[in-house]
């Protein structure tokens, strides 16, 4: 009996760390992106770092300014967006709304197993069909540039925003469609008017977190944006985003020195921009939640 | 047809796939009176109801045989547009389904997707639809607000009212009061009383004393069977059919 009771508080104990070590984990990496970034700011303001245009951090003297590499990322998301988030939506509104249980079956799973192709293959089909694609239609010296990325990225968030956004429809209860069927509404009425405004935040959220897998997304963006970190000026420049000029310097950087404290601390505002992505998103949703009636 | 007759069936089947749920009813309905469907859950009466303005199209895979009329139409015909037949059918679900917008949109909304644009005549309408589904008083203050604030009665007469605006000329309740407190179906029972004066109105419920109360004719169905069809008087007090008997004094069910 007292053994018994011994091995119930053992299991729970174990269960309970399991459980509390993903907070354990980020909180770690919390605390080491904190202590290793903030250093830089002591050679350099937070603003000039922030606002700076010019990123020359093996130059000497070296130069801080990672606002072309925020830029970068902010034309990449927003590029990508413009590709995923009609196809996205549109394939959530087809699947749930339009489509026969036939094509559903065949449509869901294709859409899950492009979540399921490793990034550096995205990448490398980037690097061999589109950039000497992209390169012929605008003549430009390099296909390596941002809208190669934005098209690489939209596709890979496409099974995040699409399977969100099918969640978002799924939730909207059906005597929401029936009620208006029944006073007379065409399908089309029905979708735009009562289901789609029903799964409106729903539909926020999938957007939103796919711009944080876009923001977030590295090997891809090392791979085919190009890797210039100057401010870009259109969509058929090279550019250098955030996550690419961490992953490509790191390697260079020497320990403890500025640059390394500096690629540090520009984790440090990834970090806290896909934080913020995900926390609105969960605002949002929860809304959603409370608003369709169900449990918040 | 009878000149009385708004609605009828003819010789229906209908299936969910391959599970029969209704075997060759045929029934009429009558102009301006209140026809009440009881008998057992799953006995086929929600389904058929469903069939009067084709809301069951919306569920995959069912088959329909026979035909349906509304006064001479035929509205399964390939040339009949389901959204027209709804325009005239109107419905009431069992569980109150106001859409999560507010009071007013709920009403207007009919309206607005029937192609209606005049403010004026919206806001008209919206008022004249509550105060008949006697739930204006209660909301003329918030029209603005969420219609998901509103009790369950209070949601139910909206739903109603919702339905009065698009001004069909036949209400289809599928089991109005199965989610209600007791005064809440008290309310619901009077209005149908009074909207049959203007609608030809259909009633499915589980609660016999309800048929009894509001309906003018009843149909009993059984395993999908329309067991026995009269006027309720004749139903309740002098059934012709064994089943409908042993029904009507609770043997089951």
């Amino acid at each position: 009996m007292k053994k018994l009771h011994f091995k119930e508080k053992l299991y729970k104990g174990i269960f309970t760390i399991l459980a509390f070590a993903s907070l354990f984990f980020l909180v770690g990496i919390v605390l080491v992106l904190i202590k290793e970034g903030l250093p830089i700011f002591k050679e350099v303001s937070f603003l000039k770092f922030i606002f700076g245009r010019y990123w020359y951090p093996t130059y000497n003297p070296a130069e801080f300014g990672i606002l072309p590499l925020i830029l970068a990322s902010v034309w990449v998301t927003l590029g990508a967006m413009i590709i995923c988030v009609p196809l996205g939506v549109g394939s959530a509104l087809y699947l749930n709304e339009l489509a026969g249980p036939a094509q559903k079956a065949i449509l869901k799973p294709v859409i899950e197993l492009l979540a399921s192709i490793p990034s550096v293959v995205f990448g490398f089909f980037g690097m061999v069909i589109l950039t000497p694609f992209l390169q012929k239609v605008f003549h430009l010296p390099t296909g390596l540039t941002a809208l190669n990325a934005s098209i690489i990225l939209g596709v890979m968030a496409i099974p995040t925003v699409c399977s969100i956004a099918e969640d978002a429809l799924n939730y909207v209860p059906n005597a929401f469609r029936e009620a208006s069927f029944a006073v007379g509404a065409t399908r089309w009425q029905t979708l735009t008017r009562v289901v789609i405004p029903a799964a409106g935040s729903g539909i926020s959220t999938a957007i939103i977190l796919g711009m944080s897998r876009a923001v977030g997304e590295t090997m891809t963006v090392l791979m085919v944006a190009g890797g210039a970190a100057v401010i870009p000026h259109t969509f058929l420049e090279p550019v250098r985003p955030m996550t690419a000029a961490i992953a490509a310097e790191m390697g260079e950087a020497p320990m403890g020195g500025n640059h390394y404290h500096a690629l540090f601390a520009i984790a440090l505002i990834l970090f806290v921009i896909t934080f913020l992505f995900n926390v609105i998103a969960e605002i949002i949703s929860r809304r959603f939640r409370i608003k369709l009636g169900l449990s918040g | 047809m009878d000149n009385n007759v708004k609605m009828q069936a003819k010789n229906v089947d209908f299936f969910y796939g391959k599970n029969q749920a209704l075997n060759n009813v045929s029934l009429d309905i009558y102009a301006n009176k209140v026809t009440a469907m009881i008998g057992p859950s799953g006995c086929g009466k929600s389904t058929f109801i469903r069939l009067f303005n084709r809301m069951n199209e919306l569920v995959p895979h069912t088959i329909l045989h026979g035909k349906i009329f509304l006064d001479d139409l035929e509205i399964n015909s390939p040339l009949v547009d389901a959204v027209d037949i709804r325009r005239r059918v109107g419905m009431v679900f069992q569980k109150p389904n106001p859409f999560p917008k507010s009071i007013f949109e709920n009403i207007s909304y009919g309206l607005k997707v029937n192609g209606i644009k005049d403010k004026a005549f919206i806001e008209q309408k919206v008022e004249d639809s509550l105060k008949k589904a006697v739930i204006w008083d209660e909301v003329k203050c918030r029209l603005n607000d969420s219609a998901l604030k509103l009790s369950g009665g209070q949601q139910q007469r909206l739903c109603i009212a919702r339905c009065l605006a698009v001004e069909t000329e036949v209400i289809l309740f599928d089991e109005p009061c199965a989610s209600l407190d007791p005064i809440s179906t008290a309310k619901i029972e009077e209005l149908i009383l009074e909207l049959k004066k203007d609608y030809s109105i259909v009633i499915v419920t589980h609660n016999m004393q309800q048929a009894a109360r509001v309906s003018d004719y009843t149909g009993f169905f059984l395993l999908g069977e329309l067991v026995e069809f009269g006027k309720t008087q004749d139903i309740f007090t002098s059934p012709k059919e064994k089943r409908t008997e042993d029904y009507i004094t609770g043997r089951y069910g």
